[in-house]
């Protein structure tokens, strides 16, 4: 191995080992809740370039030494997605964020009915579609690696064979990379910061490489831009023709792929953080791609000027500058190769994992295991470790293709073939998106044809003629049957073989879509979901009022037939569309009709779960559409149990029952209410007394001293705070009981959100606060500041109530398999036993307590923390008073 | 406020401020003013201090306001020593069983000073 190799391996293993350390740094920020610089428009913007790989890198100057200007097709068509359709992007944002959706697989099963079998196939297809990429990728580093190792410009793929073990490395550290960075957490729907900001590196580092080289070649070896344009215009380039049919095809392949490629899904919709993003993306991505492309041609040009006859076009880049003895420029080039490549594999690899993962593997584990539905703790290791091994499998996959296709074509050609096998997700998916009537037998249908016709058109034949299809199938069709004849299909012949394969997979793809949809039922699942994702805008908007549109009757037909039985929905139905004068059977779904429908419905399943039914399908609520159906086949259950019993005195009984029951609670509550109103009543006086009684004593008294005047102003003053802050309190308290408060969930950690309250709650001279800050680095999902005020709460009780000599307050971070409990222990001399379950009660106060409060401060606590899905109870024999904070293990998932 | 000289007011209470502002205006008036802020041994309080005169809170830590009175009113020695009962709990039946009890006077809290020193003079004087 020469000396040039061995710098070359150093290299790429010290920029994979920045990868780690930047990927490790931004993952270590986004746990302690500094997250915020980390997601940022610039961010996900970059982190779209995963769209330019080696193929961008290397293999554009290869297409323009080919195809003349051609190779910019290959950024138009994500340009005018990026500019001219952002509206479908926003769209597909924010299904995936209504859905909890995490591939391109789960967006169109979900669309269809939560299909498995779509599942299946899109991965499957995706896999298929996304190996030679992969391969591709290994192929470009490996190639790379051998045009610096052998010095020689004229290396080709075939030569390469001893550098095998380049390309095994290279997948192995990727795979390593991906297994600790994208499945890092035990949460399945988290973002990947670390990735991202590998992959945004990477990004930079790539366009750094590419424009140094066009520099270098424009100026350095051309001598400026006036010597450059006359040497492009004296080239071979400036002669190849636009060909107008393969501009449309390629525009339109490089589009469809930009929105179906497994890792483009990945980057731009799953790992969004907010889908304002978009619109700074929507004109700095095609930036990018301007940057990028911007070098082509003259690379293109001086290559093939300067570089002898049989240099392989697609390593212009590479061999521009190492012919030319620029050592380290060519280091830097081989750096942005390798750059696209590895983030390419990365986060191509993490999006196949997940769908393999998601679709195959775990559906497989489940029924072997025969877990069914449920889904406890244990479930999450299983599909971290499923996850883990659908890396390697994937990565093993493209690394077994390269090794056994030998890498024989060209970068480009397989490029293409990657997209038009993605491309055929374009009509299910955008189909699912935009309109009502597609259907699942719909989708199935058009996927197949088109996956089928791209596999005859285009995949077996990308292995070249005698490969896998005989030359004489190529040429005559199978069997000699003309009209199969994979490049001229159904005898149209003549067209590029790209185009050609594209205008037929697509084509008939989306001609079996719409006809099969047409011709199919959707199920009732189906039904709800192309709802909810058709109107995704009319459905995550607020709004409490019922609005419907027509489509919307057959849906509700369909749920109320459900619930009341055939013949009780259509008569309620046909009675109101007579009332509505309607000729028709189905009545408009106007408020006044489905307030009545939710009525009817809640007599059967209850008001709440009604009002959720109704709400799901017409808009406002946000009840999962499993949960709908579950109660919804449930109430039938019970409908026909309860046909079967002779049920009307036990029922009277029941309510009975009830009704005595209600009456006690009314009773109940009539006496707290009173109790609360007189404690409200002293609460409010006492302090007024103070302020009254010194505020006429400084208006009435004379003769009294300065130093006098100012402590009865202090006790005013302080009177005053104690006032307002027990109405804050009251009104808080109030809010929070009433359920009408919004939670703001973000993103932070614990040990953020512990500091502040510390340094919220004060006086760190009058307690001492001890923790131990490594446990409670832990991500955190919920109303952070709700939490806050739960912990300050519970410090400042600290601060007033611990009696010890020197108050110390400990405070304990403790996760479990449930819950996340954080502990608050101080070492006074605690509540006595009697008091401890009342002091969550509002106006509980100990005893002989030194300090003034309200009494509320815990009961806001307890209502808080019950918003957030927890609980705080009192733990007795700690010594101190000691407050127990357990938190759902849920709000963990950043 | 000559004639108030010499006598003493026990102020049952348990809120430092009221306390202060109570204690203030009274002393002002000449009256010697002990406090005290438990309700468990306000009756031992009472007999130690033998005071003039008692100003009464009604919610005090360990002990309610009334059922002091109540003890107060049923021993002979203080069943006629005046006393000035003070609450924040602003409800008719709180003023009732006050007056049921046998307290001398009641008011809610917030008061005016003077509201207050009209009635502890008041009171002194039966």
């Amino acid at each position: 191995m020469s000396g040039s190799l061995n710098f070359l391996a150093a290299v790429s293993v010290g920029y994979v080992a920045l990868l780690f350390v930047v990927a490790f740094l931004a993952e270590r920020a986004a746990l302690s809740g500094r997250a915020r610089w980390l997601r940022s428009p610039l961010i996900y913007t970059l982190s779209l370039s995963v769209y330019c790989t080696a193929w961008t890198f290397y293999g554009a100057v290869g297409f323009a030494a080919r195809s003349g200007l051609e190779y910019l097709t290959i950024y138009i068509g994500p340009t005018l997605v990026m500019v001219g359709w952002w509206w479908a992007l926003r769209r597909m944002v924010r299904v995936a964020r209504a859905q909890r959706i995490t591939s391109v697989a789960d967006l169109i099963s979900s669309r269809f009915g939560k299909s498995n079998t779509l599942a299946v196939m899109i991965t499957l297809m995706a896999v298929a579609g996304t190996t030679p990429y992969i391969a591709l990728q290994l192929q470009s580093v490996t190639l790379s690696f051998g045009a610096f190792a052998t010095a020689d410009p004229s290396v080709v793929a075939s030569d390469i064979g001893s550098n095998n073990a380049t390309a095994f490395w290279v997948a192995l550290a990727l795979a390593l990379f991906t297994v600790l960075f994208g499945t890092r957490n035990l949460d399945v729907n988290e973002r990947h910061h670390g990735v991202v900001m590998a992959i945004a590196l990477e990004a930079v580092v790539k366009l750094f490489a590419l424009l140094a080289v066009g520099i270098f070649v424009v100026w350095g070896l051309a001598g400026g831009i006036g010597e450059m344009v006359a040497r492009i215009e004296a080239s071979e380039i400036s002669t190849w023709q636009v060909v107008p049919s393969r501009w449309t095809g390629l525009i339109f392949l490089s589009a469809a792929a930009f929105l179906t490629l497994p890792r483009m899904f990945q980057v731009l919709v799953v790992e969004i953080e907010d889908e304002r993003y978009l619109r700074f993306a929507s004109w700095a991505f095609p930036l990018y791609l301007l940057l990028m492309s911007l070098f082509v041609v003259p690379i293109a040009v001086m290559g093939l000027e300067l570089l002898p006859a049989g240099t392989n076009p697609d390593l212009y880049v590479l061999s521009l500058p190492l012919v030319n003895g620029q050592t380290s420029l060519a280091t830097l080039s081989f750096l942005g190769g390798f750059s696209s490549a590895t983030s390419m594999v990365i986060v191509a690899s993490i999006a196949l994992s997940t769908m393999v993962s998601n679709h195959i593997v775990m559906p497989i584990w489940l029924r072997l295991n025969g877990v069914g539905a449920v889904v406890s703790g244990d479930v999450r290791y299983v599909v971290l470790l499923s996850r883990r091994f659908s890396i390697l499998g994937v990565l093993l996959l493209g690394y077994v293709y390269y090794r056994v296709s030998g890498g024989g074509a060209a970068l480009a050609a397989i490029g293409l073939v990657s997209f038009a096998g993605v491309a055929q997700f374009l009509p299910a998916l955008l189909g699912g998106l935009f309109w009502r009537g597609a259907t699942r037998s719909g989708a199935l249908a058009g996927l197949s044809v088109g996956f089928l016709l791209w596999i005859w058109c285009m995949f077996l034949p990308s292995f070249g003629p005698d490969a896998v299809i005989s030359a004489q199938v190529l040429a005559e069709g199978p069997w000699g049957i003309s009209i199969l004849r994979p490049q001229a299909l159904f005898g149209m012949g003549g067209l590029d073989p790209v185009v050609h394969a594209v205008f037929w997979s697509v084509g008939l793809n989306a001609l079996a879509f719409v006809a099969a949809s047409l011709l199919s039922f959707p199920s009732p699942l189906e039904r709800l979901q192309g709802a909810q994702i058709v109107d995704v805008f009319a459905h995550t908007s607020s709004g409490q009022r019922w609005r419907g549109g027509v489509a919307q009757s057959e849906d509700l037909m369909i749920m109320a037939q459900r619930i009341l039985g055939p013949a009780e929905a259509q008569a309620l139905f046909s009675t109101v569309a007579k009332e509505q004068g309607s000729e028709e059977f189905l009545p408009e779904p106007t408020p006044d009709f489905l307030n009545r429908l939710e009525r009817e419905l809640s007599g059967s399943v209850g008001a709440a779960t009604a009002h959720a039914m109704v709400g799901q399908i017409v808009g406002g609520t946000a009840v999962s559409v499993d949960d709908l159906i579950a109660v919804a086949d449930e109430a039938a259950q019970i409908m026909e149990y309860s046909s079967q019993l002779e049920a009307k005195s036990e029922e009277q009984e029941r309510t009975a029952r009830k009704l005595s029951v209600a009456n006690e609670k009314l009773t109940q509550l009539s006496v707290q209410k009173d109790a609360f109103l007189s404690q409200i009543s002293h609460e409010l006086r006492t302090p007024m007394t103070s302020i009254r009684a010194f505020s006429e004593i400084l208006r009435d008294e004379g003769g009294i001293s300065s130093e006098e005047q100012s402590k009865m102003s202090a006790i005013i003053h302080s009177e005053s705070v104690r006032l307002t802050r027990l109405l804050d309190d009251l009104l808080d308290l109030a809010v929070l009981e009433n359920g009408q408060v919004n939670m703001h969930i973000e993103s932070g950690s614990l040990v953020a959100v512990l500091d502040h309250a510390a340094a919220a709650a004060g006086r760190p001279d009058k307690l001492r606060i001890l923790r131990n800050r490594e446990s409670e680095i832990v991500p955190l999902s919920t109303d952070l500041d709700r939490l806050s005020q739960v912990f300050i709460n519970l410090i400042s009780n600290a601060q007033k109530y611990c009696d010890a000599d020197a108050p110390e307050l400990r405070i304990e971070v403790r996760k479990t398999r449930t819950m996340l409990q954080v502990d608050f222990i101080d070492n006074g001399s605690g509540i006595p036993r009697e008091a401890q379950t009342l002091v969550f009660e509002k106006f509980s106060r100990l005893e002989g307590q030194k300090e003034s409060g309200a009494g509320l401060g815990l009961a806001i606590c307890r209502e808080v923390v019950g918003r957030i899905g927890g609980t705080i109870t009192y733990l007795p024999g700690q010594g101190g008073a000691a407050f127990r904070v357990s938190l759902p293990i849920a709000v963990t998932q950043a | 406020m000559t004639e108030m000289a010499g006598k003493t007011v026990l102020l049952i209470e348990d809120e430092p401020n009221i306390i202060e502002a109570i204690g203030f205006i009274l002393s002002r008036d000449g009256w010697t003013v002990h406090t005290h802020s438990n309700g468990q041994t306000a009756i031992e309080a009472v007999e130690t201090r033998a005071p003039d005169l008692i100003v009464l809170d009604v919610m005090l830590p360990g002990r309610s306001g009334y059922d002091i009175l109540k003890d107060l009113r049923a021993d002979a020695a203080t069943a006629k020593l005046p006393v000035l009962m003070l609450t924040a709990r602003g409800q008719m039946k709180d003023r009732e069983m006050a007056l049921e009890y046998g307290a001398n006077r009641f008011m809610t809290k917030p008061f005016s000073n003077a509201e207050v020193l009209e009635a502890v003079r008041e009171l002194a004087a039966l």
